[in-house]
């Protein structure tokens, strides 16, 4: 047994309902207890989605553990595919399945029979496999699932359309800014003349199921979601994958240069022109995006040289270590990824550009990690936001696990040009300003005694019980101030003079201070 | 037509949206200062659990996870070594006075035998270990506080009151920081009856505050269960009499009455001005005090938050059910004249809430509306069709349903919020109208719809 009691990924079946809830008409059900499908509200409530999120759980009470859920999985699947028609069931298993170890598949195939939908029963196992690599596996199952579905109907399309386009695989919901993503990545591709094939998962659950390889290449922006179905891709249909994050401005770069070379790879013999991005590349560079210009400006000198420590998943820790390091100068001290899975990688990637590279997904362990550094700076999850507020060290939230202030409503996106300019902001914002830096070294300190601290009460007649001193500590410190001022004014305004408790409570009951 | 009839009770399949019990558990360990709780469960409960009290989270929560891995998943159902592994985490350098071990489904499943395995680490650390199964397939949501609740209720002192009649009796374990002042209990009333004791496990500031009520009363309450800290639970001693603060703690009711042979005082919760009259008036008679201006004390506070009561008069409200304080909750906007269609339940015991469902009988008769129907396990598909069929005003609904039901017109609010908002007392019931009513006066101004009124722009909800 391990103890624990934060972690940065989720249970497997977090991942598939992230897959199935990103993809029109697609449903999930979850064989779980009551309680446990809280992707329900995670989706609702943190992307503020306006629609039901297409997950149910079959669920699992005392009496499915006493004789097993025989028909229940079998019924709830197929009562679904009536309510709601959709085009595939993606039953799950969670934790409580698997150890209950029933057959899964055996009641998915039961279910299709009665079922016009079609049930792809999700490959996770709970104790092997988190919340990303179920996605990951998902999105694999999905695009494996479908096309084959289509080459037994014999309406495969094989060859590439004429009009270079890709499949953009990853971006789920729940992820940090993955809309903005998405849609960043969509724009970076139109401009060098490349369509858009297929958003998976939004459309490859359903649809055209045919559709796929008739993509140039798949660009896979996130490696923690989507590399396992692009490789499946690669060799099936040998649509070749790109899995560079174009994040920051080399690695944009670099982005735009395999595109090219993925497009040349599979384009037919008529079509080959010569196609050259660089002078693309260096617009964009110069005129689009700022990430470029403002480390070069004279106001963000002051930041080189300062140290930070990144943590995240693999891509985003990797992304936000190699952008700050070598675009502005900036030293990364320490670069860690939860992704224990994909250290390798990581690890490969960060080499050179930081001291060291903790891989862990312990947070007591990051957050000394940074109480023993004392950067000026963090980057990392909300956890590390926490380890932040603690130690009272800035900090900026890039990765997953995120909180409802990482789904903004502005255009937000992490790669492409746009995204150099909203990393850049993030990297630079949490730093305090030039002059905010070196005046108050001169000066001593801000001097924040006596601005905050509000006018002095004037000396009243009004004796305050000491049983009703001690209240004022158990009221939350954020409405102590304005209930004192209200207990106060409503004991002048009935000519009380001695505030007790019952004064206190009964000017709440009247004024409603909360 | 039929205009009053009983309420009706249904059951459907229980396919609804709620929280696991085990969030509870982890509120009410919030409120024993001194004892941290110990989660065996999965990742999956890890998750929940960071996710839901979410910002209580970084807050070093007195909680933790025993993480069972792949390998422990074959039972090994006396699993000592395993489970005595994560125990000096918890314990840490809190010193705490007792710890609580929470089990989940999956100890359920893997039949970990966790009341056995507890008294041994009991011995050898010095710290008491109480066990709770807070488990989704057996509870939801706030049950998991009444199995934690009874767990506890186990570990309350016996001491017996009604031998020490002669003798003066002692005054309350002290609250809190509710000080224990020199009771001045008029002698006639000594020979009656010890004070009751409430079950339910309140936010620290509104337990003190509920305490003034039976004090005008002139009736003590010998203390709470949960008590603020696990050494001050108040001993249940014969003669005790019980009382819910919450309609949910059955299980910690019936705890004291049928292992310790207390007496349960059946009341309504004491939540609205018409809930805590009702509430006191029962608990006054137990001790034998005859109560003394409650009822005036009722019209004050709904006198005070007149301008709330306007605003959900006539309002038709849908409750969806997902915590089993609904019941409750309904009475009150009913007695303010709120057309209820339905209301949600997860499970309800009959027995203990017994004086729930007559009050909302009465009280519809009173103010004239059809009784709702009570739905037990509800579906929430088909809640939502019905919904969507009776378009309330209002539905009170959890998190998964709440965005989606908002963009389809409705205007929802959040249950959860019932469960941690200060609801009970006299002192809390403007809050609870405040805060049921926030949605509906957000879209006060002009009614035809938030898309309607910000686009054309001609209908300027300032002016």
């Amino acid at each position: 047994m391990k103890p624990a009691h934060r972690m940065h990924a989720g249970p497997a079946h977090i991942g598939t309902p992230r897959i199935a809830s990103s993809s029109k008409n697609a449903h999930a059900t979850t064989h779980a207890p009551l309680g446990d499908d809280y992707s329900n509200v995670m989706r609702p409530m943190l992307e503020r989605d306006r629609d039901f999120t297409p997950v149910t759980a079959s669920t699992v009470d005392r009496h499915v553990l006493a004789r097993g859920s025989q028909e229940e999985v079998v019924e709830n699947t197929t009562r679904k595919g009536k309510e709601e028609r959709p085009d595939s069931i993606t039953p799950t298993p969670t934790c409580t399945s698997s150890i209950l170890q029933e057959d899964l598949q055996h009641f998915v195939r039961g279910a299709s029979i009665t079922s016009d939908s079609d049930a792809i029963p999700a490959d996770v196992n709970h104790y092997r496999v988190d919340e990303s690599q179920a996605a990951d596996g998902t999105s694999e199952q999905a695009i494996r699932h479908h096309p084959n579905k289509a080459r037994r109907q014999g309406t495969l399309g094989r060859s590439p359309v004429n009009v270079p386009s890709a499949n953009t695989i990853g971006t789920p919901t729940l992820g940090s800014h993955n809309q903005h993503d998405c849609r960043e990545l969509k724009r970076s591709l139109r401009g060098i003349g490349i369509g858009i094939n297929q958003i998976v998962p939004e459309g490859a659950l359903i649809g055209n199921p045919h559709n796929p390889p008739k993509a140039r290449f798949n660009p896979v922006p996130h490696r923690e979601v989507g590399l396992m179905a692009a490789v499946y891709s690669d060799e099936e249909f040998g649509t070749p994958c790109i899995s560079t994050t174009p994040a920051g401005i080399v690695e944009t770069a670099e982005w735009i240069r395999q595109t090219q070379e993925r497009v040349g790879k599979r384009s037919p013999a008529s079509l080959e022109e010569k196609v050259d991005h660089e002078l693309y590349i260096d617009q964009q560079t110069r005129s689009v995006s700022q990430a470029a210009r403002s480390p070069r400006s004279i106001d963000r000198q002051n930041s080189v040289g300062k140290r930070a420590v990144v943590f995240g998943d693999a891509t985003h820790a990797t992304a936000m270590t190699k952008v700050p390091s070598r675009e502005m100068g900036i030293r990364v001290c320490r670069a860690g990824t939860y992704c224990k899975h994909d250290a390798e990688w990581s690890n490969e990637q960060a080499r050179g550009f930081c001291d060291e590279i903790p891989v862990t997904d312990d947070h007591t362990e990051v957050g000394d990690t940074i109480g023993r550094v004392e950067p000026p700076a963090i980057s990392g999850t909300q956890m590390e936001r926490h380890v932040g507020k603690r130690l009272d060290i800035p900090r900026g939230v890039t990765p997953s696990p995120v909180h409802i202030q990482n789904f903004p409503s502005g255009y937000r996106p992490f790669p492409g040009y746009e995204g150099t300019n909203q990393i850049a902001d993030s990297v630079y914002n949490p730093h305090t300003l030039g002059t905010e830096d070196h005046l108050p070294d001169i000066f001593g300190g801000h001097d924040i005694e006596g601005v905050t601290e509000s006018l002095p009460t004037e000396q009243d007649s009004l004796i305050r019980n000491p049983e009703s001193q001690l209240k004022p500590s158990q009221i939350p410190r954020s409405v102590r101030g304005k209930t004192k001022v209200k207990t106060e004014e409503s004991a002048r305004r009935n000519g009380i003079t001695n505030i007790t408790i019952e004064v206190i409570y009964a000017a709440r009951e009247i004024l409603g201070t909360r | 037509m039929k205009r009053f009839e009983t309420p009706t009770f249904e059951r459907e399949t229980g396919n609804y949206h709620t929280s696991r019990p085990i969030s509870r558990v982890a509120r009410s360990y919030q409120k024993i200062e001194d004892s941290p709780s110990l989660v065996v469960g999965t990742k999956t409960c890890g998750y929940f659990l960071q996710n839901a009290p979410g910002a209580t989270v970084p807050a070093e929560p007195r909680y933790a996870m025993a993480e069972p891995e792949e390998g422990d998943t074959p039972a090994k159902p006396n699993d000592y070594g395993e489970s005595k592994r994560p125990c000096p985490r918890v314990i840490g350098n809190r010193d705490p006075s007792a710890t609580a071990r929470t089990g989940t489904r999956t100890t359920e499943v893997i039949k970990m035998d966790l009341e056995g395995m507890a008294p041994k680490p009991e011995s050898e650390i010095g710290v008491p270990i109480v066990v709770a199964r807070a488990n989704g397939p057996d509870h939801a949501f706030a049950q998991g506080e009444d199995t934690a609740s009874a767990a506890t209720a186990h570990r309350c002192a016996e001491r017996d009151l009604v031998d020490k009649r002669d003798q003066p009796l002692q005054s309350p374990p002290s609250q809190g920081a509710e000080p224990s002042e020199p009771v001045t209990v008029p002698s006639a009333n000594r020979e009656t009856n010890p004070p009751p004791v409430p079950l339910g496990s309140l936010p620290p500031t509104v337990a003190p505050q509920s305490n003034p009520e039976p004090k005008r009363q002139s009736v003590r309450v010998w203390g709470w269960l949960p008590a603020q800290s696990y050494t001050a639970l108040p001993p249940l001693g014969a003669g005790v009499y019980v009382c819910g603060a919450n309609p949910f703690p059955s299980r910690t009711a019936t705890t004291p009455m049928r292992r310790r042979k207390r007496r349960l005082i059946g009341a309504p919760s004491p939540t609205g001005p018409d809930g805590t009259r009702a509430w006191i008036e029962k608990i006054c008679p137990a001790s034998g005090v005859r109560t003394q201006g409650s009822k005036e004390r009722e019209r004050q506070v709904r006198e005070g938050s007149k301008d709330y009561l306007d605003s959900v008069r006539g309002k038709p409200v849908f409750f969806a059910g997902d915590n089993p304080l609904e019941v409750s909750l309904a009475r009150s906007p009913i007695r303010r004249g709120t057309v209820v269609y339905e209301i949600g339940i997860p499970y309800m015991d009959k027995r203990h809430q017994a004086a729930e469902p007559a009050p909302s009988r009465d009280t519809c008769k009173d103010v004239r509306i059809p009784v709702p129907r009570i739905v037990e396990k509800p579906d929430n598909y088909d809640q939502i069709q019905r919904m969507r069929e009776s378009r309330p005003d209002l539905a009170i609904t959890g998190m998964a349903n709440a965005n989606p039901s908002e963009a389809r017109g409705i205007d929802t609010k959040r249950s959860v919020e019932s469960t941690f908002a200060q609801i009970h007392g006299f002192t809390n019931a403007r809050g609870v109208l405040q805060s049921v009513t926030r949605s509906l006066r957000r879209n006060d101004p002009g009614d035809s719809g938030w898309a309607a009124n910000l686009v054309k722009g001609d209908n300027n909800p300032m002016q």
